[in-house]
């Protein structure tokens, strides 16, 4: 057993150290080379931050209304200026960071769940079940995006959960048809063979087998997709069928605020900013994680 | 081709019908009484008895689904509540709107993206390159709708430059024709009309092509900067053909594909955005018709709306995915 | 005679290709084409083939990882192709395979203990700690160490994963393993390592073996019995030692000819093959092997021979041996 012989030399049983603790080590080597994916990784951990202390950080209150400050441009007093009802601007962007990341995080944790759920099905029995799991996304898919949103929001009725509800069914395909293209790869795997010649049963495998090998991929869409998701709850907000005033939701409050632009331009200007600021972080983290995840993008 | 061309055909039948599906279910899932829902609180009995009988929703659901079939397939698209238009008479101008907005914007997206995302590509890590990815980042990161007002500000409020609303002026004289305002206006040989309406529609199309662009410009640069590594690509360096000439002849040609595709996901992207940007400019196209249906619970003509703009974007898809194959023999179809 | 462990009786599988817009059935590829064998307890059957001969399809079909076309696979006295799901797992404990390829084999999310256990976590045998400690004694037994269950796949040779797979066809003490060209993916110094740790394993453990490979000389010294595949039938099946002594069917006695043999005194001449393998989706008629047959005669290329058994007890489907 020469073999076993040099592997000991090689591998001395105190060096253990289990996969996943160097996998998550390999992982941040790689990602900590990818100087605009960090800057995606603080950005977001700061509108983290804002929103779980947004009691302690926001100067006013979400609604501490006062006519008589209202439109007043960035002071001292008031960083980010006051809008038509004079709110303090700075404090609704930090408690609508609240909204923005529940939207964002929530929609695309269901859209997840449900669509790694069908994708698996699709992508593992294949057959009828497939046809009909993959036409049915191909149907949702036929619509743009936040045009399904506008349906779905018409029919419950508008509101910032029923938006998040109707983000959520949207992305479903994108999971869906990630995960059944990862589990078709996978299924063909020999281990997968091997799992089913012990005897194993189809739930175990997928749960064991087929899942921890699809995470990578589902990780990458996920934080791109907050990205999107914090877009089109935006976006919802701003046609009124989102967030209803007075939450300060950043899409709501441009909706509110867009016919003061001339006279006063920061009630628009600030909250597009918060936008963009949080929605660049997750697409910078995002990619930074494809290139450190994904092995296709490896070199 | 022919085969691969016949059963993509097919295929689309079940997204088609399951589209009617989702769009006749627009009225039919509300909770409650959707006669009710859409009138109001108000409504009288007598008037939501006239509606449930005038949109048949008394009958049992698959009668009105097959009825609804019906009249879809028949070019009936049903009547609009706020005015009692026939739907199908009235949605021609509106189409053609969004129409000749979505094509000026594909158009400024395809070509500012594509030339970005080479110059990119070919001054890999160069100045250049860090400007327009960080451009491209931030167009992909934009609220559209943001983009729209702050243009608005500027070019309209502050300088002066361009009309903030509409498609034309009040003083308008184009008599429609095929209601692509371009194109009138060049039929009846009305130049200065011509220039009128080109002004109205820069800042709609810039606002709808930033994000395509970004991810035209993105996808161009990744898929070029494949394909410049290439052997034949350094065959031709090696030959001493100029590079310029090697980037556009060669690489281009192959990097066509991914950039086709995308072009073909940006379109939806493109008409959901259209409901934005015409609801900021006021550009009486089929987003602004839709919203200003939703605003008015007028579920017809939201239904109607729908069901053209989730046709359109599935019939580009289906002609994207046919001219892969003209441009790539390469790709095999199953 | 021995006891009779399995009996497979003209297994089929044949495979739809479809085209066209309504997915037509245009031919069908007969991967498998009506095979036939036994194997007694504690012996093993080596069966041989090139690629794409169908001898690793016959291997999944036993244990229904490939459901059969048709034909009957007859375990311990039962047909387990009528077994539903629920019994088929309570056979699948009795018959494991082993498999070519030991980096794709193994999944490389589970450590090796996890791999091992899996098995009889799936089977409900024993506790934990009893689990982990038939880990242990497994590990030890293929010819590994104890400490070895902590580690991840990747962090073993070829023939160090082999050994693994081993260890968990062996984990759930199976009556029967099927071996899919266990060696034929590592270097030719560790083959000759793992075939004598199964060698001993089959002594030590009362084992029946069924091995497949691709080249007659893998396994000469382990196979009682040995059979030839071609195109998807068996055209020869013997004792090892008649067989590698007297071929009698053309093609192996190609196959045995293309063997080295490391004796410079031993002049046989070599048998080249012309051509490739036929398609199984238009295999020529009469005898598939007619068209590459160094002897073939007229009768070949109009009637399917059929296996027959010779004086000595071995079979042969050829027309022209007697």
């Amino acid at each position: 057993m020469s073999e076993s012989l040099q592997d000991s030399a090689k591998l001395s049983p105190e060096k253990e150290r289990s996969l996943f603790v160097q996998g998550l080590i390999d992982f941040w080597k790689q990602f900590r080379k990818n100087k605009p994916a960090i800057v995606g990784f603080l950005i977001v951990l700061f509108f983290i931050l804002i929103a779980i202390f947004a009691k302690q950080i926001a100067p006013q209150g979400i609604n501490d209304q006062n006519i008589a400050i209202r439109l007043q441009p960035p002071s001292a007093k008031h960083l980010l200026g006051t809008d038509d009802f004079g709110r303090d601007i700075l404090s609704r962007i930090v408690f609508g960071a609240q909204l923005s990341l529940r939207v964002g995080f929530f929609a695309v944790i269901g859209s997840i769940i449900v669509g790694t759920f069908f994708g698996v099905i699709a992508g593992y029995f294949g057959k009828l079940i497939d046809t009909v799991i993959s036409r049915f996304f191909d149907i949702l898919l036929a619509f743009p995006s936040i045009l399904l949103s506008i349906a779905i929001v018409t029919i419950l009725g508008p509101s910032l959960n029923n938006a998040l509800v109707a983000i959520a069914i949207v992305n479903v395909p994108v999971f869906g048809r990630l995960v059944r293209s990862r589990v078709l790869t996978v299924k063909e795997e020999e281990y997968i063979m091997a799992a089913r010649s012990i005897g194993m049963g189809n739930t175990r495998i997928i749960m064991k087998h087929i899942l921890p090998n699809s995470f990578a991929p589902i990780i990458v869409q996920g934080t791109l997709n907050i990205a999107t998701a914090i877009l089109d709850a935006a976006g919802l907000g701003f046609l009124g069928m989102g967030a209803q005033p007075p939450q300060p939701e950043w899409g709501t409050m441009l909706s509110e605020s867009r016919q003061y632009i001339t006279n006063a331009p920061w009630t628009v200007i600030f909250p597009g900013l918060a936008i963009i600021l949080v929605v660049i972080g997750f697409n910078l983290m995002g990619d930074g994680l494809r290139d450190a995840l994904d092995p296709r993008m490896k070199n | 081709m022919l085969s691969y061309s016949i059963k993509r055909l097919l295929m689309l039948v079940p997204v088609l019908l399951g589209m009617t599906i989702i769009v006749f279910s627009i009225i039919h899932a509300i909770p409650g009484n959707p006669a009710q829902t859409i009138l109001g609180t108000k409504a009288t009995p007598e008037a939501i008895h006239h509606l449930n009988a005038s949109l048949g929703l008394d009958k049992p659901l698959y009668v009105q689904y097959f009825t609804y079939l019906k009249d879809v397939l028949t070019g009936n698209l049903g009547t609009s509540i706020q005015d009692n238009n026939a739907i199908a008479s009235e949605i021609w101008p509106h189409l053609a709107a969004t129409i000749e907005l979505s094509f000026a914007a594909m158009l400024i997206a395809v070509i500012i993206g594509v030339n970005a995302g080479i110059i990119s590509a070919w001054k890999k890590n160069s100045v250049v390159d860090y400007i327009a990815m960080i451009v491209a980042l931030i167009g992909v990161s934009m609220p559209i709708f943001w983009l729209g007002l702050l243009e608005q500000w500027i070019f309209s409020v502050k300088l002066n430059w361009l009309p903030s609303i509409g498609q034309t002026d009040i003083t308008s004289t184009v008599a429609p024709i095929t209601n692509l305002y371009l194109v009138d206006t060049l039929l009846e040989g009305q130049f200065g009309q011509f220039w009128m309406v080109v002004r109205h529609l820069i800042m709609p199309a810039v606002a709808l092509a930033t994000i395509p662009m970004a991810i035209i410009a993105r996808m161009t640069r990744s898929s070029m900067l494949e394909v410049l590594g290439s052997d034949y690509i350094r065959t031709a360096k090696a030959k001493g053909q100029r590079m310029g000439w090697i980037v556009y002849k060669y690489a281009l040609k192959n990097a066509f594909i991914p950039i086709l595709t995308v072009i073909g996901l940006q379109t939806g992207l493109m008409l959901g955005g259209a409901i934005l940007t015409e609801t900021i400019f006021g550009w009486p196209g089929i987003g602004l018709y839709v919203y200003n249906a939703i605003q008015a619970r007028d579920y017809p003509v939201i239904q109607s709306g729908i069901l053209i703009i989730a046709f359109m974007f599935i019939m580009v898809n289906f002609i994207v995915d046919l001219l892969y194959g003209l441009i790539d023999p390469r790709i095999k179809y199953r | 005679m021995s006891e009779l462990l399995l009996d497979v009786a003209n297994l089929k599988k044949y495979y739809p290709i479809k085209q066209g817009v309504f997915n037509k059935t245009k031919e069908t590829v007969r991967a498998v084409d009506g095979v036939s064998f036994k194997v007694n307890k504690g012996e093993t059957l080596g069966i041989v083939g090139e690629s794409g001969c169908g001898k690793s399809t016959t291997g999944r079909m036993i244990m229904r990882l490939i459901e059969p076309t048709d034909g009957k696979v007859i375990f311990e006295g039962q047909d387990i192709l009528n077994l539903s799901k629920h019994e088929m797992r309570k056979v699948r404990k009795d018959i494991q395979m082993i498999f070519q390829d030991p980096f794709a084999s193994l999944n490389p999310r589970q450590t090796v203990g996890q791999i091992i256990e899996e098995p009889m976590i799936v089977h409900k045998m024993g506790d934990r700690k009893k689990r982990q400690a038939r880990v242990q004694e497994l590990l030890e037994l293929v010819g590994l160490s104890a400490y070895h269950a902590k580690r991840y796949p990747h962090q073993f040779s070829g023939g160090q994963r082999q050994r693994i797979g081993i260890a968990r066809a062996l984990a759930v003490e199976p009556k029967l393993i099927i071996a899919d060209e266990p060696v034929s993916a590592l270097d030719v110094s560790v083959q000759s390592q793992v075939l004598n740790l199964l060698q001993d394993l089959q002594k030590k453990l009362n084992l029946t073996y069924i091995f497949i490979a691709h080249d007659l000389s893998v396994v000469r010294h382990i196979s009682n019995r040995v059979g030839v595949m071609y195109l998807g039938k068996m055209v020869e099946l013997a004792d090892s030692e008649t067989l590698y002594r007297e071929p009698k069917h053309p093609y192996t006695q190609a196959l045995l000819s293309a063997v080295p043999i490391p004796d410079p005194e031993n002049k046989t001449k070599r048998i080249i093959l012309s051509g490739d393998v036929p398609s199984p989706a238009h295999p020529p008629s009469g005898c598939p092997f007619h068209d590459r047959c160094p002897v073939a005669k007229a009768i070949c290329s109009e009637e399917i021979p059929h296996l027959r058994e010779l004086a000595d007890g071995r079979l042969v489907s050829c027309h022209l041996v007697d």
